[in-house]
């Protein structure tokens, strides 16, 4: 037993925040941003047989896969919760995977960028307060929403209105449900492993003392 | 103790290695970039072809090996048609139609944007792979701090997570070998996949809080200027890859407007 | 403010903790409280408590890492030289228990230069102090040497040379010997030691193993939840409060070590034999050749050798998870009960009802979000009914002290309770062969003596056990019999 007071309540020091990243936001947003990335190296190879399926079923299609490299930011601004962090995320996860090498080279850090920034306005129009299942969707869907005006126009540049606008729905769908969902699953998981215990995320659903 | 001050360092400014192993990777990153942002302006097959073939001759001095490059632009190899088949079946329609079924519409204009897509990936990829089979990491977050001159918290963070990478493999590999040994790796491969996968963001998340507390322990993220060990030259190479790297995409890009190619990508 | 030369003569820290205490953000518990210490600049401080005591938050407040507001609250003071140390850099150097995790660069004589470029000392004056500090502690290597290539000792003595490059006044160590081999141990103290007879910093260390460093200390302290215990000269404390912590599981100099008795003399049937068995990771790289072991039910085989000899792969390879690189791993048809010869060729249903095998890490292992779904696995990969499982894991639960953590996520465990944890569910599916990779690594003095009990239980009724291990105290109170891997002679003759 203490000899000093034991207050009931729990420390409630958690509630004080600031927007200056500490050093364990950096590293634990690169270590994301890296783990995502070479999860879309994998994804990258699986893209062109799968979206050679996909695309003569309904062209434009291929957009659905587009989730798989939009979840890097919607995962970092749920765990971090900083301004910035879906965007330096998602941009760490294109630079890892451009380093590794695709076919899309230098403007996959493009891509990053504009992605990076879809999900990072979301999180921004919330004021960095509000993370929950809500803001998580629609984070992904933004940002599947830049990903199909980025790809519209560096790759696909003439591409007949029935392909614009399917592929811009199905990321958006992509974006809702592999970038939303996912992170926001994901990120519940990883706290209830206490992994996330210095961040708040990871303090909201830990019950232990 | 030694008596000459430096180490490494002046030794390494004043032998630089010869090639690409020696140029600064913040220029090969600038190269790339700018050869790209230049030619992605445009799509048509003229200024892929004329880039392309400036990069061709240009590989021959960048001293990598041909199995090398091989092996690291293979998925490149592999896309650029794969990209090229579809913009032949669904790009915009021009011209005389050759094959129509649904919304599939193999047309003059589709087949010349298919292979002008085609080159293009080419023409942007390879060299952006060949320009970074040769850099360190620790050089590049080196050049990004001290020549561009990026905040030092963010890019030796990202260093240090980027250097991770490294013992994801060998947690994989245990992890995979646990699950046979537990007893659950026969079957459905991706809900195996998903959970080793979740199993090592979860190792990774907290060997990085743990790298964190090192870090900080070692004064990182302390307020006050920060010095650089190894310094990180910007020089004649640099700027003359830079100017290559420019002048290449100039060349496409007056080449395919002079034979009146040049087709602006969102006209 | 960069010191003018890299002298040996740094200033030693004086360290005036009065009724310190600290919780951590989202927690009712203090980690620390009440805390009263003064250390004087030189002294040299052995650090023990229980588990949870809050030692480690102790240390991490004086290295000033502590996070600040944002994680947590402070009551009462603590300064280093006078001044609070989250304020300040580079007074105190802390060296944490994970070798891997300390590594922040590539090279080592970059990883090293790391402090002094934070404190922003120039240029010219890093690569001399780079040089200094790995020459002090012992590290015989080239400046550009991947650290990635390092053993677990090396890298102890590389995150101990980056921090004795900031010429700290205060060297804090917590349990840097705990993740290490005997060698690596050894090297650690060798180095500490060299260290403090030159630079005369004032030193903190945390250990439960207290030989290692009882003669090196000037004072030991214990620490508990609510403040120091006891403190004083080492012999003196130690003979005190021998019981007090030979109970929370330190390693206390002369306790004896009780080894348990065998039940039975005579080992049963060979369970798994060997064939010109040649092993390794792959083909195309074999560790070892000609190896000829066999495991025997209700006997315990110990494998020893020093790093690098090739242990874990043979264990691995005798558990079915390795495929030979040549020759033969058999099982008795006894064991194989109807399966194929060579358990490389089992499915994985069929390897965890005969072999199991318990990994180094236990963390590998962790499949489920409960400790009760962990247990649960096994059983239910073999079909038991479902009243029977439960049957075995509540006796299993309580058998092996985790009845209270039930409910509880297996990654928010203790180092011991992840270890009981991944011996637990290996037991679940009952094998009749049990492999364990170190199963002593790292663990109290109470784990280990539940553990070696356990395992003699087990094989007194009739399981072969192999057990891979460094431990000599371990292989001397349990083994049966021992098959010693001798190093491997590269080319130069010397011995590894």
């Amino acid at each position: 037993m203490h000899a000093s007071p034991i207050t009931a309540t729990a420390s409630r020091v958690g509630a004080r925040r600031s927007i200056r990243w500490r050093v364990v936001d950096i590293v634990i947003a690169s270590v994301i941003g890296v783990a995502s990335g070479l999860v879309f190296v994998v994804w990258n190879q699986a893209y062109n047989p799968i979206s050679a399926l996909l695309s003569p079923v309904m062209p434009g299609l291929q957009a659905l896969l587009g989730g798989g490299w939009l979840f890097a930011g919607v995962l970092g601004g749920l765990i971090i919760r900083k301004p910035g962090a879906a965007l330096y995320t998602e941009l760490l996860a294109a630079v890892v995977s451009t380093l590794v090498g695709n076919e899309w080279a230098a403007l996959t850090l493009v891509s990053g960028l504009v992605q990076g920034l879809g999900a990072e306005i979301v999180f921004a129009l919330f004021l960095y307060r509000s993370f929950n299942l809500g803001v998580a969707l629609l984070a992904g869907a933004v940002a599947g929403f830049a990903l199909a005006i980025n790809d519209l126009i560096l790759w696909y540049p003439g591409s007949a209105v029935a392909f614009v606008s399917i592929y811009t729905v199905s990321s958006i769908l992509s974006g809702l449900v592999l970038a939303g969902l996912l992170s926001w699953l994901a990120v519940r998981g990883l706290a209830r492993t206490g992994a996330l215990s210095r961040f708040a995320a990871g303090r909201e659903t830990s019950s232990r003392v | 103790m030694t008596a000459v001050a430096g180490g490494p360092a002046q030794a390494q400014a004043q032998a630089r290695a010869v090639g690409m192993q020696g140029v600064n990777p913040v220029a090969k990153l600038i190269a790339s970039l700018l050869l790209a942002a230049v030619l992605v302006l445009s799509i048509d097959w003229v200024s892929a072809a004329v880039a392309l073939a400036c990069e061709s001759v240009l590989f021959v001095f960048a001293g990598v090996r041909p199995r090398t490059f091989v092996l690291r632009t293979a998925p490149i190899w592999l896309a650029a048609p794969a990209a090229g088949v579809t913009t032949l079946l669904y790009g915009q329609a021009a011209g005389q139609v050759y094959w129509s079924f649904g919304l599939i519409h193999v047309t003059d204009g589709s087949i010349s944007l298919a292979v002008a897509t085609a080159l293009r990936i080419l023409a942007i990829g390879l060299p952006a792979v060949v320009l970074f089979i040769t850099v360190d990491p620790t050089d590049l977050a080196d050049g990004l701090g001290q020549v561009l001159r990026l905040p030092a918290r963010f890019v030796l963070g990202g260093l240090a997570g980027l250097r991770l990478v490294g013992l994801f493999l060998d947690d994989w590999r245990a992890l995979e070998l646990a699950r046979r040994a537990r007893g659950v790796a026969d079957g459905s491969g991706l809900r195996r996949f998903a959970g080793q996968a979740f199993a090592l963001l979860v190792l990774s998340l907290r060997r990085g809080s743990k790298l964190a507390t090192a870090m900080e322990a070692r004064g990182f993220g302390a307020p006050g200027e920060r010095t650089w060990a190894r310094p990180s030259v910007f020089g004649a190479r640099e700027w003359a890859l830079v100017c290559v790297g420019l002048l290449v995409a100039l060349l496409a890009t007056a080449v395919s407007v002079a034979t009146g190619n040049w087709n602006f990508v969102l006209g | 403010m960069p010191l003018p030369t890299p002298s040996p003569a740094l200033r030693p820290s004086a360290v005036d903790a009065r009724g310190w205490g600290w919780r951590y953000a989202g927690r009712h518990a203090w980690a620390v409280s009440d805390l009263d210490l003064h250390i004087t600049p030189g002294e040299r401080i052995l650090l023990l408590g229980a588990s949870g005591a809050g030692k480690s938050t102790f240390l991490q407040g004086l290295a000033g890492v502590q996070g600040g507001e944002e994680e947590g609250e402070e009551t009462g003071t603590l300064l280093v030289d006078g001044v609070d140390p989250g304020t300040t850099r580079g007074r105190a150097g802390l060296v944490l228990q994970d070798p891997d995790s300390q590594v922040i660069l590539a090279r080592v004589g970059d990883d090293v230069a790391f402090g002094c470029e934070n404190l922003g000392v120039p240029r010219d004056l890093i690569w001399p102090r780079v040089r200094h500090a790995l020459a002090m502690v012992g590290l015989d290597v080239p400046l550009a040497h991947p650290t990635a290539a390092l053993s677990g000792g090396q890298k102890q003595r590389l995150a101990l040379a980056g921090v004795l490059a900031m010429q700290p006044g205060l060297l804090l160590l917590d349990e840097p010997t705990a993740n290490l081999d005997p060698d690596g141990v050894r090297e650690v103290r060798a180095s500490v030691a060299r260290v403090l007879d030159e630079t005369g910093a004032t030193f903190v260390v945390i250990e439960h193993r207290v030989d290692v460093w009882k003669d090196l200390v000037d004072r030991v302290v214990v620490l508990g939840p609510a403040g120091v215990i006891a403190s004083g000269r080492p012999d003196v404390v130690l003979g005190e409060q021998r019981a007090f912590l030979a109970a929370e599981g330190i390693w206390v100099p002369g306790a004896p070590v009780t080894a348990p008795a065998r039940a039975t003399d005579a080992a049963g049937p060979v369970l798994v034999s060997t064939d010109r068995l040649t092993i390794g990771r792959s083909a195309a790289a074999p560790v070892r050749t000609d190896v000829d072991v066999a495991v025997a039910a209700g006997e315990v085989l110990a494998i020893t050798g020093p790093n690098g000899a090739g242990k874990s792969t043979l264990a691995l390879t005798l558990g079915g998870l390795l495929k030979p690189v040549a020759g033969r791993v058999q099982a008795a048809p006894a064991l194989a009960d109807g399966a194929h010869a060579a358990p490389s060729r089992w499915t994985s249903a069929q390897l965890v009802a005969r072999i199991g095998t318990v990994f180094q890490d236990p963390e590998h292992q962790f499949l489920t979000g409960t400790v009760r779904d962990e247990l649960a696995v096994g059983p239910r990969v073999l079909g038991v009914p479902p009243a029977e499982a439960t049957r075995r894991i509540d006796a299993l639960l309580e058998r092996l002290r985790l009845d209270r953590l039930a409910a509880a996520n297996p990654f928010t465990l203790s180092g011991g309770e992840k270890r009981r944890l991944s011996v637990a569910t290996v037991l679940a599916s009952r094998p009749r062969v049990l492999l364990l990779d170190e199963p002593t690594f790292g663990q109290d003095f109470r784990t280990w003596q539940e553990i070696v009990a356990l395992l003699r239980e087990l094989a007194d009724d009739g399981t072969g056990v192999v057990a891979v291990s460094h431990d000599e105290a371990f292989v001397r109170a349990l083994s049966d019999r021992e098959y010693a891997l001798a190093g491997i002679t590269v080319a130069d003759g010397a011995q590894r």
